[in-house]
């Protein structure tokens, strides 16, 4: 077992810190009508942050060491595929990741 | 009864059932194998109960990294849930003492129930809501503290289990696309945070990304307008 006091610390502040997130916009904005500009990024912000989000899974691929990230890339690949096909999300995550867990023991 | 919010929080949420459970034990699997137990897979699933998050500080704890770091994280990955709050604070207005903790438990997949909901009896829709909420945060502490139990047990190698995340972020992402005509923001996203990969380095490049892509955002807020 790692520092248990830093672990439950580290814990205690992202548990702080995404609440805060979540509370934010009602204490800030009250009683008062949401300003055109924040509305707009919040409409279109979730269309780019899953974006950054999906690269942020991927960050660790290396493109210069065999298999080149190829695992990730064809199930990433089959996880889009199966869900233009089926709109399931359940079905996408589950088959792509088993997809990925093949190829890595395959490639 | 058709209205009964108890029942229809229930059927909605069983997509939410079946993916927290699966993204859940995903998530106890890779925090036990990386020496935290049971009690700390229930403790961040009640308490943080974020996925993307808590996926994340498994590598944060792992390479101990300092807390203002893991602070700044946190608010990088989870500021989208900013957004959420803004469209709920007239659904969720006056739900007394149901609303702190509908607040606390808005996840991507609880809002995206819960922006939805048709009722129009205020009071049906803070009980429904509530529900959805409390249900979902049910699945996903079951999840994370039975991938704990079954991680230390599991007779076969679970290894790439961790990339169920990857692929919840590409299925919302592909349905987000889907759903829109408008692409820019998610390209913008998806350049932006490549760029500032390549740029920046891997341990580096989040709020780079952030930051260009608020700005990106901004510029292009007529283009994005005047295509609806």
């Amino acid at each position: 077992m790692m520092n248990s006091t830093y672990a439950l610390s580290a814990i205690l502040i992202m548990a702080a810190v995404t609440a805060l997130l979540r509370f934010i916009p009602f204490l800030v904005m009250g009683n008062r009508k949401t300003p055109a500009y924040v509305e707009y990024l919040g409409k279109v912000l979730p269309y780019a942050v899953m974006a950054m989000l999906v690269v942020y899974c991927l960050k660790g691929v290396d493109f210069t060491v065999a298999p080149f990230g190829v695992c990730e890339f064809i199930s990433v690949g089959v996880v889009v595929g199966i869900h233009v096909w089926k709109r399931n999300t359940l079905l996408s995550i589950v088959l792509g990741t088993l997809c990925y867990m093949l190829l890595i023991r395959i490639m | 009864m058709k209205n009964n919010p108890l029942k229809n929080a229930f059927r909605d949420s069983l997509p939410v059932l079946s993916g927290y459970i699966v993204l859940g034990i995903g998530f106890g699997i890779v925090l036990e194998k990386n020496g935290y137990g049971v009690l700390y897979s229930f403790l961040m699933s009640l308490l943080i109960y974020a996925g993307s998050m808590q996926y994340a500080s498994v590598e944060l704890i792992a390479a101990a990294a300092s807390l203002p770091l893991v602070a700044l994280t946190t608010l990088m990955v989870n500021a989208r849930h900013l957004f959420y709050g803004i469209s709920m604070i007239d659904k969720y207005k006056g739900a007394g003492i149901k609303k702190p903790y509908m607040i606390f438990a808005l996840t991507d997949e609880t809002y995206s129930l819960t922006c939805y909901t048709k009722y129009e009896d205020e009071k049906e829709r803070h009980l429904y809501c509530f529900l959805v909420s409390l249900f979902n945060h049910c699945y996903w502490v079951t999840g994370c503290v039975a991938g704990s139990l079954i991680g230390s047990a599991l007779p076969f190698d679970t290894r790439g289990i961790e990339f169920s995340m990857t692929a919840l972020f590409v299925t919302v992402f592909a349905e987000q696309w889907l759903g829109t005509k408008k692409h820019l923001p998610a390209i913008a996203g998806l350049a932006a945070s490549f760029v500032c990969l390549v740029v920046f380095g891997k341990d580096n490049f989040l709020i780079p990304a952030m930051v260009i892509i608020l700005v990106a955002l901004g510029f292009m807020k007529d283009r994005v307008k005047n295509d609806e």
